[in-house]
C-alpha cells in the first residue's frame, strides 16, 4: 500500500503540475461544468494533493463527475491544471484495480458499460497527439 | 596511472562574462541563490567583443576542458555592437578548434542579460553536463604547463 | 612584482558559512608577492576599510586583493578606500567569492577550493595592474526628457526649476498622456485634468521647457553628459506659430471617421484634430494617412476655412539634433490587448469593456458625454460586473507575470462613483486578491464595500457569454461560500493588465539601456538605485520602469530628476580610465580598430617614432581617452596586437585564465 506522501508524488508525476504554482483564483472553479454535481470543487483538488489527502480526492464524487472537458486546463493562469490532477487521481485507482498500461488497440474489447466516460474520454485526449 | 586519478571527473571551465549583462545575470544567479557547478571559474571582461581568441587558445594550452563566453543578447550590448564582433569571432574559432580536434562541444556562446540569473545557472548546469560527457580535453595541452 | 595584499570578507555568514575563509588567508600567504592577507567580518564597513589602508601603510602594498562580495557592488567602496591610503584605485581588484562563489555551492570543500581560485586570478591580475588615472569629460547643462505624460512633466519642471533647460519629445500631438485619459483619481476623487491641467500649462509655459509633441527620438549616440540625439519633429501639417486653436478646421472636416485614439476607439474624430480640448500645444495635426487631401489630392477644406492660413501641406519632418548631459526615459504604459482571452468575450460584445474604456465614457468629454450607457444599445446598466486581474499574474504565456498594481484600486474607484452616482446599479467584482497597500487605500477600498455596498466575490470569472437578450451571463465561483455563480450582467468591465509602451523597446535599443523579459526598463540596483538605469546618464520616470499609480509616479518622477539635476550640476566628469592604446611601435596604421570602434575614437596622426634607433614617421592610431568607453573591440581586431585594453590588459587577462586553469 502506497502512503499518503507517495501518492501525492505519484499524483504530481502523472500530471506533471506543480500544485503549489495556484494562486487560488479559482478560475477553474467558475469554468466547471460539473461544478454543482461535486462534493470537492475544482480550486480544491490542488490543496488536497498538496496536503497529501487523495485518500479523500480518490473517494470523492468528484472523481467520476468530472468530464475530463479541460475548461480548467485551459484557462488556468498559473499553469495549474486541476483538470490535470483529478486526471491523475483516476489513474492511480485504476492503476490499483491492476492494468498499468493500456493499449489503443485494447480499448474496444474492453469497452463495456460499467467503463466510466470518462476514463475513456481522458484517454482519448492523453493520447490524441 | 594511479588508481586516485578513476575519481570523479572534476572538468576545468572557463567563463568569459561581459561586464554588463552576463557578469550582472551571473551575480543574480548568486543573490538568487541559483547553484551552478563549481567547475566553472568567470572571468570579468568589459564585453564579448574583449574577449581575444588567444585567450581561449590559452586556457585549452593550460588544460581547460571548456570555455564559454557570454554577453548581452544581440541588439543589447552596452557598447551597441561588440557582442556581433564577438559573435563573428568566435564562429570561426570554434569552428576552427573543431578542426583541430576541440570539438564544438567544449566551446560555446550564449547570451544571458543582467535579469536572467536563472537561464546563467541553467547554462551552466547543461554546459559542465556537456563537457562530463566529452570527458578530458588533451588536443591542445601543453603538458609543459601541468603542475 | 607588486607586493600584494589579500583581503578576505567574511560578510557575516555570507560567505563564511560556505567558504573557509583562514583557508583562503594561508592560501593566499603561499602566492608570490603576497606579503600580507587576513580576513575580517565585514571588509566593507568602516573598521575593514581601515584595515586594508593600514596595511597598505604599513606593509607599503602595491597592490590590493579583495575576495568579497561582486565588483558591482563594493569596487568604488575599495577603491575609495585604497586611495586614501595613498594606493592608485585602480591597483584594487575584487575576487567574487560571495555571488559566484559561497551563494551558489553548498559544499564547503568544494566552495573554499574554488574561492582559491579565484583569489588566484586575482592575484594574478593585480601583479600586472598598472596605476591609472581617469580623465574628464565635459557635462551638457541640458535634459531630453522621453514622454510627455505625468512622468515627463513632473520630471521636466523639476529639472526646470533647478535652471537646467529640459526637453520634452511627446509621440503623441499633445502632452499629457495617460492620466488625461483618466475621469477621477483615486484615493481621493479628485478630477484628473484638474489636477494635470495646470502642469501641462506649467511645463508649456516654462522659460526653461521646450515641448516637442508629435515627434520621436530618432538616434541617439554619446554617453553620460554628452549624448548627441536626432528628435523627428513629424509633420504636423499646420503652422504651430500661426495656427490660433480656434478649431474651426475640426468643425469642418469631411473625414469624420476615424477611430479616436484618445477615446481608445469608442467614437470618432477628423482627420484634422487635436486629441482632446485641454491638449497642449493647442494646435491640431493632420493625420496624413487619413486626410481625403494627402490620399486623393482633392479637399483643402480645412486649408480654406482657416482664417490664420496656418494649414500648410507641404511641412516635411524635421530632424533637430540637440546635446544632452541627461536623458530621462518616461515613456509609460498601454493596456494589453485581450486577443487571448476571448473567454471574457471582449471581441464579441460591445459591452464587455476595458477599464480605461469604462474611464472613457464616465468622463464628461468622452463618447457618452459621461453618461454611464452600454454600448450596443444606449441603455443604462442596472448589473455591472468587475473582473480583477486580466493578464495579470500569468504564468503562461497568455499573460503577464507580474501584479499590474493600479487595478485593484481604480475598480474600487469606478465602483464607488458608479454606485455613487447611480444607487439603483448593482456593482460586483469578482477578485483573486485585493490589494491595497498605501496611504488611505485599504480605507478607500473598504469605503466602497460598507459605504457603497460594492458586492465583492472571491474568485476568478471563468467565462462571459453574450446572451440572445443582449445580456452578458457571467460564470464564476465563489470560492468563500464555495458555490458556483452565474450572473446576469449588462456590463462587463476587464481590469486588464498594464504593459509597456511598445516603443519602449526600442527607445532602450537606442540609449542601450537594458530592459527586463518583461520590457520593462532595469534600474541600477532594485532597492537602492531605483530610478537609474545601469547605462550612466539614464534615468527611469514612472511606468516605464515598472507598473506604479500616480502618486509614485510622480515620485519617482522628482527623483529621477534629482538624479538629472545632480548630474547636470557638475561642470566635468571623471571619465573611465580603463581606455585601450595603441603602442607606437607595433601600429601599422591599418584603420581596422576606427572600423570597428562604436565611439569614433579612435583617429590616425603621423608621428615621429623610434624603432630601435630607427627614426621614422609612421600612421599611428590615436584613442581619445574622453570618446573611448572600453569595451575593447579593437584591442581584438587589431592584427599586429598593438591595441591593449588598460585595466584589462591582454596580459592582465591571459593571467587570470593561466591562474584557474593552474
Amino acid at each position: 500500500m502506497t502512503t499518503r506522501k507517495n501518492q501525492a508524488e505519484l499524483i504530481k508525476e502523472i500530471s506533471g503540475v506543480n500544485p503549489l504554482k495556484c494562486m487560488k483564483c479559482g478560475k477553474c472553479s467558475a469554468s466547471c461544468p460539473s461544478y454543482n454535481e461535486m462534493d470537492i470543487k475544482p480550486h480544491q483538488f490542488v490543496s488536497y494533493v498538496v496536503n497529501e489527502d487523495i485518500e479523500s480526492l480518490v473517494k470523492s464524487k468528484s472523481l467520476w463527475k468530472c468530464l475530463s472537458c479541460f475548461a480548467c486546463v485551459e484557462r488556468c493562469p498559473r499553469d495549474v491544471k486541476p483538470g490535470k490532477l483529478i486526471d491523475a487521481a483516476r489513474q492511480i485507482v485504476v492503476r490499483e484495480r491492476g492494468g498499468d498500461f493500456l493499449s489503443p488497440n485494447e480499448i474496444p474489447e474492453l469497452l463495456d458499460p460499467d467503463t466510466p466516460q470518462q476514463l475513456l474520454v481522458s484517454a482519448f485526449r492523453r493520447y490524441r497527439r | 596511472m594511479s588508481i586516485e586519478a578513476k575519481e570523479e571527473f572534476r572538468p576545468k571551465i572557463v567563463a568569459f562574462c561581459c561586464n554588463w549583462c552576463s557578469y550582472a545575470g551571473a551575480d543574480l544567479a548568486g543573490s538568487s541563490r541559483l547553484s551552478y557547478p563549481a567547475d566553472v571559474k568567470i572571468i570579468r571582461v568589459p564585453c564579448s567583443c574583449r574577449v581575444n581568441p588567444m585567450f581561449i587558445l590559452r586556457a585549452f594550452e593550460r588544460g581547460a576542458d571548456g570555455v564559454i563566453m557570454c554577453g548581452c543578447h544581440p541588439g543589447d550590448c552596452h557598447y551597441t555592437s561588440g557582442n556581433y564582433y564577438a559573435r563573428r569571432r568566435m564562429t570561426l574559432l570554434f569552428s576552427m578548434l573543431d578542426f583541430i580536434g576541440v570539438e564544438n562541444g567544449r566551446t560555446r556562446v550564449e547570451w544571458v542579460s543582467a535579469a536572467e540569473g536563472a537561464r546563467f545557472s541553467a547554462t551552466m548546469h547543461e554546459f559542465v553536463d556537456k563537457i562530463r560527457s566529452l570527458g578530458k580535453n588533451v588536443r591542445l595541452e601543453d603538458l609543459r604547463c601541468r603542475n | 612584482m607588486q607586493r600584494i595584499g589579500v583581503f578576505v570578507c567574511h560578510c557575516g555568514t555570507n560567505i563564511a558559512a560556505t567558504v573557509d575563509v583562514k583557508k583562503v588567508v594561508e592560501m593566499a600567504l603561499a602566492e608570490p608577492g603576497v606579503v600580507h592577507a587576513e580576513d575580517y567580518q565585514y571588509m566593507c564597513s568602516e573598521v575593514g576599510q581601515e584595515k586594508i589602508q593600514n596595511a597598505i601603510r604599513e606593509k607599503n602594498l602595491g597592490g590590493v586583493v579583495v575576495c568579497s562580495c561582486s565588483p558591482r557592488m563594493h569596487e568604488t567602496t575599495f577603491r575609495n578606500a585604497a586611495q586614501k591610503a595613498g594606493l592608485n584605485p585602480y591597483m584594487v581588484e575584487i575576487a567574487n567569492i560571495r555571488e559566484h562563489c559561497s551563494w551558489i555551492h553548498k559544499n564547503m570543500e568544494e566552495a573554499t577550493e574554488k574561492a582559491v581560485i579565484l583569489m588566484r586570478a586575482a592575484v594574478a591580475k593585480v601583479n600586472l595592474n598598472t596605476p591609472l588615472k581617469p580623465g574628464e569629460s565635459r557635462v551638457t547643462k541640458r535634459a531630453l526628457v522621453i514622454g510627455g505624460g505625468i512622468a515627463g512633466i513632473q520630471t521636466a519642471l523639476d529639472i526646470a526649476e533647478a535652471g537646467y533647460p529640459v526637453d520634452i519629445v511627446e509621440k503623441t500631438p499633445s502632452i499629457g498622456g495617460r492620466m488625461s485619459q483618466l475621469d477621477k483619481t483615486f484615493p481621493t476623487l479628485d478630477c484628473s485634468s484638474c489636477i494635470l491641467t495646470p502642469k501641462m500649462v506649467d511645463a508649456s509655459a516654462h522659460p526653461n521647457i521646450t515641448l516637442y509633441t508629435y515627434s520621436e527620438v530618432e538616434k541617439v549616440t554619446g554617453f553620460v553628459g554628452d549624448f548627441t540625439v536626432d528628435i523627428r519633429k513629424k509633420a504636423r501639417s499646420v503652422d504651430m506659430s500661426k495656427c490660433t486653436g480656434c478649431g474651426v478646421c475640426q468643425e469642418k472636416c469631411p473625414s469624420r471617421k476615424i477611430p479616436n485614439e484618445f477615446n481608445r476607439g469608442l467614437n470618432n474624430r477628423t482627420a484634422i484634430y487635436t486629441p482632446f480640448a485641454q491638449a497642449i500645444p493647442n494646435v491640431p495635426v493632420i493625420d496624413r494617412e487619413n486626410c481625403i487631401k494627402f490620399k486623393t489630392g482633392k479637399c483643402g477644406v480645412c486649408s480654406k476655412v482657416c482664417q490664420a492660413g496656418a494649414i500648410d501641406y507641404e511641412q516635411k519632418d524635421e530632424i533637430i539634433t540637440e546635446k544632452y548631459g541627461a536623458i530621462v526615459v518616461a515613456t509609460g504604459f498601454d493596456m494589453i490587448k485581450l486577443d487571448n482571452y476571448d473567454e471574457y468575450a471582449y471581441s464579441q460584445s460591445k459591452d464587455v469593456i476595458t477599464s480605461l474604456e469604462l474611464e472613457r465614457i464616465m468622463n464628461a468629454a468622452g463618447p457618452t458625454n459621461g453618461h454611464l450607457e452600454r454600448l450596443s444599445d444606449g441603455k443604462a446598466p442596472k448589473e455591472i460586473v468587475f473582473i480583477q486581474c486580466v493578464g495579470s499574474r500569468c504564468a503562461d504565456n497568455r499573460g503577464k507575470s507580474y501584479c499590474s498594481k493600479i487595478c485593484c484600486m481604480y475598480t474600487a474607484k469606478h465602483a464607488m462613483l458608479i454606485r455613487d452616482k447611480y444607487p439603483d446599479v448593482n456593482v460586483t467584482v469578482f477578485y483573486i486578491d485585493v490589494r491595497t497597500p498605501g496611504k488611505n487605500f485599504d480605507e478607500f477600498y473598504r469605503r466602497a464595500v460598507e459605504e457603497y455596498g460594492v458586492n465583492y466575490i472571491k474568485g476568478q470569472v471563468g467565462k462571459v457569454i453574450p446572451q440572445p437578450n443582449g445580456k452578458l451571463l457571467v460564470q464564476g465561483a465563489d470560492l468563500l461560500d464555495n458555490k458556483q455563480i452565474l450572473k446576469e450582467a449588462d456590463m462587463v468591465v476587464l481590469a486588464a493588465a498594464i504593459e509597456p509602451n511598445p516603443d519602449a523597446k526600442k527607445i532602450a535599443t537606442m540609449l542601450t539601456a537594458s530592459i527586463d523579459t518583461n520590457n520593462f526598463l532595469t534600474e541600477a540596483h532594485a532597492k537602492l538605485r531605483p530610478v537609474e538605469s545601469p547605462t550612466a546618464g539614464i534615468f527611469l520616470s514612472g511606468v516605464c520602469q515598472g507598473p506604479k499609480d500616480i502618486p509614485e509616479t510622480v515620485s519617482q518622477a522628482g527623483a529621477a530628476a534629482v538624479k538629472a539635476i545632480g548630474l547636470l550640476a557638475k561642470d566635468k566628469l571623471l571619465t573611465n580610465p580603463c581606455t585601450a592604446h595603441s603602442d607606437e611601435l607595433l601600429c601599422n596604421g591599418c584603420s581596422q580598430c576606427a572600423n570597428v570602434c562604436p565611439y569614433g575614437a579612435i583617429t590616425y596622426e603621423d608621428r615621429q617614432v623610434n624603432d630601435h634607433g630607427i627614426r621614422e614617421v609612421r600612421r599611428i592610431a590615436v584613442v581619445n581617452d574622453a570618446l573611448c568607453q572600453g569595451c575593447g573591440a579593437c584591442t581584438v581586431t587589431c592584427p599586429s596586437g598593438a591595441m591593449d585594453l588598460q585595466g584589462f590588459s591582454n596580459r592582465q587577462i591571459l593571467a587570470e585564465v593561466d591562474a584557474i586553469c593552474l
